[in-house]
């Protein structure tokens, strides 16, 4: 019931994301009256929840890298900051986009539980909000160019063009709401994977749903009720603010939102690319609201730029700047309220020591080890205290604190036979790892590593290889299996540290 | 379902295109009506004149319902008002086509000697505009980028019929008979030049909705 509870806010900013983002998929099919709001509701509903079932796992990884939010009172509270600030926005008649407040708030949650925000994978996000818009732009700008061909080539009778357009809206509305749930999946119900505590699911025919499929179904639904039942009212709205579009154009918009979702979001897509040594682009939620205005501004450069109206664009932009600002300050607050008010866990004790063995870890690691002798024997309650007497201490750069932190972390790891038949399942993991798991049986760990070193030198199964593009996708598997068996065998609260 | 709207536009089209097809007839039925009274062939004449009323029932029942069907199905709702606007034009060309031979029919004027010639010109360039207002309209719903390579046909024609228009009138007036006839006669030109002008009103239409659409 108190699962039901936390969750609730997930569900809330799901609802919130089919309100505003189903908008961006299908707004002006329905606004131009090529399509009715039934059938766009119905189209979108579905395809919602079969990308967020289907194709999820991408995108909300990201997240979870960004800040693994690690107590379901923290999950509940970033996702609840995110969902405020983007209805507080839209009613303010300010664009919002869902991705940036959940960023914004998890940074919030970062600064709270003072977690060390992953540099890489912010970058790596904040890069795609930039991208994402440019990349939609070119597209749309493409896709019209090759319609416009097309069309002058064949020809089509007013009606048979318009029939075709009607198709195509809603295919192309498919495929967009599809790449909405697989890509957007992530910002409702991100945060939750990593502390939701559902099982595998085993379904008739075969079929299998995971805990996080269970989440992401969960989230979809509340995608498609949020389309139901607040959508309408911004379809009927929305691509006439920024620039007039004809329902051609409306088409293309789609479909190069579409195009620039599934490409951050397909893990599939990323396969393919690296298993030809092609380069991938990151699996990233974005934002399908900064798509479209990218795709709409990029139609509007390639008609001369003239109907345009910049003042709608520079409020937008402006939007895109305080949105992850605002949600990361409500994030910080409503995180103070419900662990000091309400007395809720928003976050799980961690401890963190230099100990001998983690100083000869990070000799193993190859990072510079001057100066942490002298820190010996210390302990943390938090990444940042640590990372900032790492700082004062020795001449680690950012990068190399972030691995001696993570390698300093105190946690409990039993190898509990019960536990590694329930969790370490055939299908997740190969079956010399789950050997090398179950040869460990009873012994206990102080730190994740040192388990993982075990089990690497059981089984080359566990080891990670040379990190190569072609590699990628093996190392890909691997880290989430590493990360898998540790989160299985974690026991019990750390005790609680002594020292700062 | 995708056959039924497969069949329901393929049947539209042909609506559509029967429609255009009339409005052509009718200015052929227009033209050989002028010359049939010129030539004082009243069987034909009248034969013609029944023809005209036919295609014009005809045109007013095929507008009807392509814009019924239009609506219903909320079809072209970007260019629906466009099309509904220069079917009822086009449709304006046929009336006026039916109207002027209706009074020919009714109030017979005694055309003057030496002008049959004229006459005959005249009624063969109202139907010329006509045609080329039904080529340029076809043009707009399947190729809307050769419109113009019509209009500019369209206006010509209407220019070379207010011309002959204001040549005949001279004549009229020139002519040595009473003013009563000669008002009579004037009534009769402005009204064949008035199928040229239905035609040119459509012009007008199509080179602003063909803007819109290849914008």
């Amino acid at each position: 019931m108190l699962v039901l509870f936390f969750l609730s806010s997930g569900l809330f900013l799901g609802w919130s994301l089919g309100a505003n983002d189903a908008a961006n998929v299908f707004g002006t099919a329905v606004g131009s009256r090529m399509i009715r709001f039934a059938t766009a509701a119905l189209i979108c509903s579905v395809f919602v929840v079969l990308g967020s079932v289907a194709g999820g796992a991408g995108a909300a990884g990201t997240l979870g890298q960004l800040g693994a939010i690690d107590a379901m009172g923290g999950a509940f509270m970033v996702a609840f900051a995110a969902a405020v600030t983007i209805t507080v926005m839209t009613k303010l008649g300010l664009p919002v986009s869902t991705s940036q407040a959940v960023v914004g708030a998890i940074i919030g949650w970062n600064f709270f539980s003072g977690v060390l925000t992953d540099t890489a994978a912010l970058s790596k996000i904040v890069a795609t909000w930039i991208v994402c818009p440019l990349l939609a732009g070119a597209f749309a700008a493409l896709f019209y160019v090759l319609t416009q061909r097309l069309v002058r080539r064949l020809r089509p009778h007013l009606l048979w063009d318009d029939m075709a357009t009607r198709w195509a809206l809603i295919a192309v509305g498919a495929f967009g709401s599809y790449s909405l749930g697989a890509n957007n999946i992530g910002n409702v119900m991100g945060v939750f994977v990593p502390v939701a505590p559902f099982s595998g699911l085993d379904l008739p025919f075969g079929l299998a749903l995971s805990g996080a499929q269970q989440l992401f179904l969960l989230g979809g639904l509340a995608i498609a009720l949020g389309v139901y039942t607040y959508s309408r009212h911004v379809m009927g709205t929305v691509g006439g603010n920024l620039f007039k579009l004809t329902p051609q154009m409306a088409l293309v918009v789609v479909l190069a939102q579409s195009v620039v979702l599934f490409l951050f979001a397909s893990q599939r897509l990323e396969h393919a690319l690296l298993s030809v040594g092609l380069p991938a682009l990151p699996l990233v939620p974005v934002s399908s609201s900064q798509a479209v205005i990218g795709a709409v501004v990029g139609l509007g450069l390639l008609k001369g730029g003239h109907g345009i109206r910049y003042r709608v664009l520079v409020d937008i932009a402006a939007g895109w700047v305080t949105t992850p600002i605002i949600a990361c300050f409500l994030a910080f607050v409503g995180l103070f309220v419900l662990q000091n008010v309400f007395s809720v866990q928003v976050n799980r004790p961690h401890a963190f020591e230099l100990s001998p063995q983690v100083i000869e870890r990070v000799d193993r690691l190859g990072l510079p080890v001057d100066g942490l002798a002298e820190l010996a024997g210390g302990r943390y309650t938090t990444q940042l205290s640590l990372n900032r007497t790492l700082r004062g201490g020795t001449a680690l750069d950012a990068k190399q604190r972030e691995r001696v932190v993570r390698a300093a972390e105190v946690d409990r790891y039993l190898v509990d036979s019960a536990r590694v038949a329930q969790d370490i399942k055939p299908g997740w993991f190969e079956p010399e790892q789950i050997a090398a798991v179950s040869s460990l049986a009873g012994r206990e760990y102080r730190h994740g590593w040192q388990l993982l070193e075990e089990l690497e030198a059981l089984t080359p199964a566990w080891r990670l290889l040379p990190e190569t593009p072609r590699n990628r996708l093996d190392n890909d598997r691997r880290q989430k299996q590493r990360r898998l068996v540790l989160v299985a065998l974690r026991s019990a609260p750390v005790e609680s540290p002594v020292t700062e | 379902m995708p056959i039924l709207l497969f069949n329901r536009t393929r049947a539209l089209v042909a609506q559509i295109d029967e429609f255009l097809d009339t409005v052509g007839q009718a200015a052929l039925l227009f033209e050989s009506g002028v010359a049939d009274y010129v030539a004082g062939r009243q069987e034909q004449f009248d034969t013609h004149y029944r023809a005209i009323e036919d295609a014009e029932h005809g045109a007013d029942e095929l507008r009807r319902d392509i814009e019924k069907q239009l609506y219903r199905h909320s079809l072209i709702p970007e260019a629906r008002g466009d099309v509904l606007g220069l079917l009822e034009t086009t449709d304006d060309v046929v009336n006026q086509a039916k109207h002027t031979l209706g009074m020919f029919l009714v109030e017979r004027p005694r055309l003057l000697p030496g002008m049959d010639e004229d006459w005959r010109a005249l009624g063969a360039t109202a139907a010329r505009t006509a045609e080329a207002v039904v080529l340029a309209t076809r043009a707009f719903f399947r190729d809307p980028y050769t419109v113009n390579d019509h209009l500019h046909k369209v206006y010509f024609y209407e220019k070379e019929g207010d011309r002959q228009a204001m040549a005949l009138k001279r004549k009229i007036f020139d002519a040595d008979t009473d003013l009563a006839l000669k008002l009579h006669l004037r009534q009769f030109v402005l009204n064949v030049d008035r199928v040229s002008d239905a035609a040119e009103e459509v012009a007008d239409r199509l080179a602003i909705y063909t803007i819109k659409r290849t914008v």
